[in-house]
């Protein structure tokens, strides 16, 4: 008898946790970990503030190889976790097997705007748009007419951002060169400073004298390179002005950050579908602020400014390079 | 007597091992501020009282007793084959073209095909290496090892190149056609009737592939001529090439089976789980492998328990980073502290240990 009261008042305890953990949010990061100083550090970024504000837990987790994402996925959604968030394009294929079986959960997925599905949210960014503004920036600031781009792994999304940056620059200065070059064709090549160092250092030979990173960890390299070498360079995803103050003109902000915390703060209720994040929604744009404001000059900001307000009352549209997998501005 | 009985060398060396590893991981969990027993209880709980447990353990568990099992072949020819990593990758490729461009009418036709391709393609990776051994002597262990980085790049060619579907963002090829889909433990209880088990686990029709390759191995060491001549070359290459043995026979086909069974890693985790070729779908099972091979004394049942064990704290590992704060790193100094202590301190644990017994024993 007391052996069956145990038992009951445990499954009691474990069903009245269970209820109490219905609210809490969950995230799953990538396997680079969430650390990474640029994407998955920028959603936990995001995730973190919505817990300071709020005072509420989330549940996270780092991937340690594929087998987990779906395994993440599901016991989170077991446990009572909504919504649940996931950091990269990557969940794309485990999230379509998964969402279908938990319909009470909401699912928030970042870089992916392809699913269809009534409890997912696919969160999409206009990198090009950004990418554009900051281009613009450099061929203003650059004096040699030649501005560099560093992009992490050659994917469609990477040479978006290129493609972008490219055309900003054709349109202030449509003489200029832009040389692009990409760090490698594997997932290594998101967090390989070294060879980001050796890439800029050889653009900076054929007389690049503004180096735009969109590489994850490898642009740490990037920056760093361009600062010892006294160049400027331009920051990806987060706000990476304070790294070298005074030496990185801007970054080209991606505010995953800011997808991630509405995303916890509409809690259960998620809106879902596809939502893209350009210039016009705030998804996007340019940092100015204490580290980078010598470097921008007034006339400078109200060209940028100008631009960004016709992208975004879209009387003015940069072309997507993975609309046709072509570029008009610059070739890979 | 002067040395332990075999039941103690076999149990007890590899029980006090373990109970030494988990100490040392307790006193590191107790460290970052965590409590040991409840890390201890989520692992048992997420792993062992839920059949979705089982699925994903059993599943991590056929990997290594593949890898395991090719490692300890080698072994017995007293070679230390560290290109299993390389081995499954190109095994991975062989599945991969296998089942893309044949058009399979069942899986149970692709799964032998698969087997073939894998088997295949890992067999010619780890024939180089031995043939550089056996002809010219390049050590296998500098040979195997850097295979295993030219394979990462053939892999990758492959996969950022041709066999990688057009705007595709993943460094992977298109999926496979349904046809060539293994059932999972899911499928195979509802066919028994029996709803709801190993729900969504990774564990498949592989598993009892790596059973049977279990015993095709003890079969093949102990019960033909040609596994007596791989012991006897192990033992003593001297002697066994004055009773008549050709080494470099003998190295060549040694190594390839052990190429073969890392390539059979594939299906589970190509065919299997993830039904297209990836980058990173070996995670590091061939040099898991070692350790299995090691704790296991190179026998299958042995490598048959010690996948067991390795498979429980990959998936316990996984249960931990979604549960708790303990950093995932942590979880893999864990996992390290048991390959340490089971694999390459087996030594310092047995001396004392024999010590103990025999003054036990005469007294």
């Amino acid at each position: 008898m007391s052996f069956m009261k145990s038992i009951l008042s445990s499954a009691a305890a474990v069903a009245i946790s269970a209820s109490a953990a219905v609210a809490d949010p969950a995230i799953i990061f990538d396997l680079g970990g969430k650390f990474d100083k640029s994407f998955n550090e920028s959603a936990f970024t995001g995730a973190q503030r919505w817990a300071d504000e709020t005072g509420g837990s989330f549940r996270e987790i780092e991937l340690q190889n594929e087998a987990q994402r779906e395994q993440a996925l599901r016991r989170f959604a077991e446990a009572g976790s909504n919504p649940i968030v996931m950091a990269g394009f990557a969940f794309a294929d485990a999230l379509s097997k998964v969402a279908p079986d938990y319909p009470d959960t909401k699912f928030a997925v970042i870089d992916v705007n392809w699913l269809s599905m009534p409890n997912v949210r696919g969160i999409g960014f206009n990198e090009h748009e950004g990418s554009y503004l900051v281009g613009m920036l450099a061929a203003q600031a650059s004096k040699t007419g030649t501005v560099g781009f560093v992009g992490g792994m050659d994917i469609p999304l990477i040479r978006r951002f290129g493609c972008g940056y490219a055309q900003g620059v054709k349109a202030v200065n449509p003489n200029a060169t832009v040389i692009a070059n990409m760090t490698g064709t594997t997932p290594a090549a998101w967090n390989d400073p070294v060879k980001g160092s050796e890439l800029t250092k050889a653009q900076i030979s054929q007389g690049a004298d503004v180096v735009f990173a969109a590489a994850g960890g490898t642009g740490v390299g990037v920056l760093q390179t361009a600062a010892d070498e006294g160049i400027l360079s331009i920051g990806v995803d987060a706000n990476q002005n304070w790294m070298h103050p005074g030496k990185v003109l801007t970054s080209m902000l991606k505010r995953v950050d800011n997808a991630v915390y509405d995303a916890f703060k509409q809690g259960d209720n998620l809106e879902t579908g596809n939502f893209q994040m350009g210039i016009a929604n705030g998804g996007v744009g340019y940092a100015l602020d204490d580290n980078n404001a010598s470097l921008i000059t007034a006339d400078m900001q109200a060209k940028v400014d100008a631009s960004a307000a016709s992208i975004s009352s879209g009387s003015m549209s940069v072309h997507n390079y993975t609309d046709d997998e072509t570029c008009p501005a610059v070739s890979f | 007597m002067d040395v332990m009985p075999k039941w103690a060398d076999v149990v007890l060396v590899p029980i006090v091992s373990l109970v030494l590893a988990a100490f040392l991981s307790a006193l590191l969990i107790l460290a970052i501020g965590e409590s040991p027993s409840e890390a201890l209880k989520l692992m048992v709980e997420g792993t062992l009282m839920r059949s979705a447990g089982w699925g994903y353990m059993l599943y991590y568990t056929t990997n290594f007793i593949f890898t395991g099992l090719a490692v300890s072949v080698a072994f017995h020819a007293a070679l230390f084959n560290i290109g299993g990593e390389g081995q499954a990758m190109i095994g991975g490729l062989g599945v991969a073209l296998v089942c893309l461009f044949i058009p399979w009418p069942h899986w149970s036709l692709a799964i032998i095909g698969a087997s073939f391709g894998a088997a295949i393609f890992g067999m010619i990776w780890a024939g180089l290496p031995a043939y550089l051994q056996a002809k010219r002597g390049s050590h296998i262990v500098i040979t195997t090892i850097m295979f295993n980085f030219i394979a990462a790049g053939v892999l990758n060619f492959f996969l950022v190149g041709a066999l990688k579907p057009k705007g595709s963002m993943d460094p992977a090829t298109a999926n496979f056609p349904t046809s060539t889909h293994l059932p999972t433990f899911e499928d195979m209880a509802q066919i028994l009737g029996i709803e709801k088990m190993f729900r969504s686990a990774p564990a498949n029709v592989s598993f009892f592939i790596a059973l049977l390759a279990c015993v095709a191995v003890w079969y093949l060491i102990w019960r033909t001529p040609l596994g007596y001549e791989i012991r006897a070359l192990g033992k003593s290459g001297p002697a066994a090439r004055y009773a008549g043995v050709g080494s470099v026979k003998i190295i060549m086909i040694a190594m390839m089976i052990s190429g073969a069974l890392c390539g059979m890693m594939a299906i589970n985790t190509t065919q299997g789980e993830s039904e297209r070729l990836i980058l990173n779908f070996t995670e590091g099972a061939g040099f898991i492998g070692i350790a299995v091979a090691l704790m296991g004394r190179s026998h299958p049942l042995g490598v048959l328990l010690a996948a067991l064990l390795f498979g429980f704290l990959y998936q316990g590992g996984a249960e931990l980073a979604l549960w708790t704060k303990i950093p995932r790193e942590m979880i893999i100094v864990i996992q390290a502290l048991v390959i340490l202590f089971t694999g390459a301190l087996t030594l310092m644990v047995r001396a004392p240990l024999e010590r103990l017994f025999l003054a036990v024993w005469k007294g």
